[in-house]
C-alpha cells in the first residue's frame, strides 16, 4: 500500500513498510550509507544514512516508510553530520588510501568523496591493530575495518550456516576475526563476495591487488552516487 | 654540542646579482605564491609543475616565491597563497611550517602526508627507539663488523616521536587531499583563490590516493 510522505519539502508516494533509504534512491535523492545493502536486512550499524524524520535523527536504513512521514535530508546540518560520521571512520582505524589494495573500489573512501571531506576534523588516532593471514584465500588487514558486520551477518559457511566471520570485544578493543577452518572451505566465489562487499579493504582476497590501473577503477568510471541512484545498487 | 659561532653562510645570505628593475617593479604587483615540502616525497611538487599549461595562463597573475622549483630559501616578501607538502617529522618541518604560516596569508595543505601524516606516519604505530633500531642497527644493510651509529649532530634535525598533519602543528586554511592531487586539482584550488572565488573542488578530481 502506498502513502504520502514528505522528502526535502517534496510530497512523494511510497510504499508503506519499504525501507526510507530505498525510497529516497528511487526518487532521486542519494543517502550515502557504508552498511546497508539493498535487498538485504538492515544492519543499521554505520549511522552515514542519518536523515531527520518527523524531528528526530535516525538511521534511514532503519525506518520502514509510515503515514504522514516528514523527512529532512538535505538539511545543512544533517550533511555535515554525515560527513563528520565518514571522518570519524577515517580517524578511528589507519585508511592509508595510497597504499590500499581496495582504492579506487573502495565503498569508504567513495562516500568519503561524495561527501566532500578533505581532511577529519577529529585527530588520527594511529591504532595498533594486528594483521591476519593464517587463512589460505583471504587477508585481514584490521587496520582498515569499520566494523559494519556485512561479513559477518551475510557470508556464512555454506553446509552449517555458521558465521565465518565474526568481532570479538567491545569499543575500542573490538577486533574483526576470522574462523580460519571455515574460511579455508570457501569457495573461489564466496571468497571474492566476502571480497566485494566489505565496504573497505580489510578483507582482501590474496589472489588479487592492485589489479586495475588508476582511472579505470569502480568508482572512477562511475561514482557511488551514481550507482545508487540509476544501478539500485553500488555492485 | 658546541657553542662555537660556526662559520657558515645559509645560502640565502648570499649576495645576489640583482634583477632588472622593471622585471621587478612587475613581479611586486603579483600574487606571491609559496610552495614547500615537509615530510613527503616532493610528488605533489611535481604534480604542481603538472598544471603545465595552465600554469602558464595564471603567470600574469601570481609570481612564483619560495618554492623548490625557484630554489629560493626564504620567502622574501609576504605571500598571499602558500602550499605545504608533507607532514611533521622533525622539528626543521616545525620551523619551515611556522616560516610558512607567519608569512602567508592562505596556508593549503597538499596531500595525503600533509592532510593526515600519509606514508611517513606508518611509523606511528611503533616508538621512534624501534624505528632507529631498524633503520641503524638491525638494518640488512648494516655492514659486517662496524659499529652501527644513530647519526645525531646538531646540524640534523631532531626526529619527532610521531608523524603529525600540519594541521596539529599550525592552522592550515584548505586541505587538498591525494597522493599526489591530479595537476588539475591543484590548478582548481590555485585557480578559484586568484579569481577570488570560493575553493570548490569537484567531487570528480576529489582523490585520496
Amino acid at each position: 500500500m502506498k502513502t504520502e510522505i514528505t522528502l526535502d519539502g517534496k510530497k512523494i508516494q511510497a510504499q508503506i513498510g519499504k525501507p526510507l533509504i530505498d525510497v529516497a534512491s528511487d526518487h532521486g535523492v542519494y543517502i550515502p550509507s557504508l552498511c546497508y545493502m539493498r535487498g538485504k536486512p538492515c544492519l543499521g550499524t554505520c549511522r552515514v544514512c542519518s536523515v531527520r524524520v518527523n524531528g528526530h535523527v535516525m538511521a534511514s536504513c532503519t525506518v520502514p516508510v509510515y503515514e504522514g512521514m516528514e523527512v529532512e535530508v538535505d538539511a545543512p546540518d544533517l550533511v555535515d553530520m554525515r560527513k563528520a560520521l565518514v571522518e570519524f571512520l577515517f580517524v578511528e582505524g589507519n585508511h592509508n588510501c595510497p597504499s590500499c589494495e581496495k582504492s579506487g573500489r573502495c565503498e569508504l573512501q567513495a562516500v568519503g568523496y561524495e561527501t566532500g571531506m578533505m581532511v577529519s576534523r577529529f585527530p588520527y588516532r594511529f591504532p595498533v591493530r594486528t594483521r591476519d593471514h593464517a587463512s589460505k584465500y583471504i587477508w585481514l588487514e584490521r587496520d582498515r575495518c569499520i566494523f559494519c558486520q556485512r561479513c559477518v551477518e551475510f557470508i556464512r559457511d555454506e553446509e552449517t550456516g555458521q558465521k565465518i566471520f565474526s568481532i570479538d570485544k567491545r569499543s575500542t578493543h573490538s577486533s574483526i576475526e576470522i574462523d580460519v577452518k571455515l574460511a579455508d572451505k570457501m569457495t573461489p566465489k564466496q571468497v571474492k563476495r566476502a571480497a566485494d562487499i566489505c565496504p573497505v579493504g580489510c578483507i582482501i582476497d590474496k589472489d588479487l591487488g592492485f589489479n586495475k590501473p588508476i582511472g579505470e577503477r569502480k568508482y572512477e568510471i562511475k561514482s557511488i552516487k551514481e550507482r545508487i541512484l540509476k544501478g539500485k545498487t553500488n555492485e | 654540542m658546541s657553542n662555537v659561532v660556526k662559520n657558515e653562510i645559509a645560502s640565502h645570505e648570499l649576495p645576489a646579482t640583482p634583477m632588472d628593475p622593471a622585471v621587478m617593479a612587475k613581479r611586486e604587483e603579483k600574487i606571491q605564491v609559496a610552495m614547500i615540502g615537509l615530510c613527503g616525497c616532493w610528488g605533489c611538487t611535481l604534480s604542481f609543475l603538472d598544471m603545465d599549461a595552465g600554469l602558464l595562463s595564471l603567470l600574469d597573475k601570481i609570481n612564483i616565491s619560495r618554492a623548490s622549483i625557484t630554489d629560493i630559501k626564504r620567502i622574501p616578501k609576504r605571500c598571499a597563497i602558500g602550499f605545504v607538502e608533507g607532514g611533521v617529522a622533525n622539528d626543521e618541518n616545525i620551523e619551515t611550517l611556522e616560516h610558512f604560516r607567519e608569512n602567508c596569508d592562505i596556508l593549503i595543505s597538499v596531500g595525503a602526508c600533509a592532510v593526515w601524516g600519509g606514508v611517513p606516519a606508518m611509523r606511528n604505530d611503533v616508538t621512534l627507539e624501534a624505528c632507529f633500531k631498524e633503520a641503524y642497527i638491525d638494518s640488512p644493510t648494516t655492514v659486517p663488523g662496524t659499529k652501527p651509529v644513530i647519526p645525531f649532530h646538531e646540524d640534523l634535525p631532531l626526529i619527532t616521536s610521531k608523524v603529525y598533519p600540519c594541521h596539529e602543528v599550525v592552522k592550515m586554511d584548505y586541505f587538498l587531499p591525494g597522493c599526489p592531487p591530479e595537476g588539475e586539482a591543484i590548478f582548481k584550488v590555485l585557480d578559484d583563490l586568484v579569481n577570488g572565488r570560493e575553493i570548490d573542488l569537484p567531487t570528480s578530481i576529489n582523490r585520496y590516493d
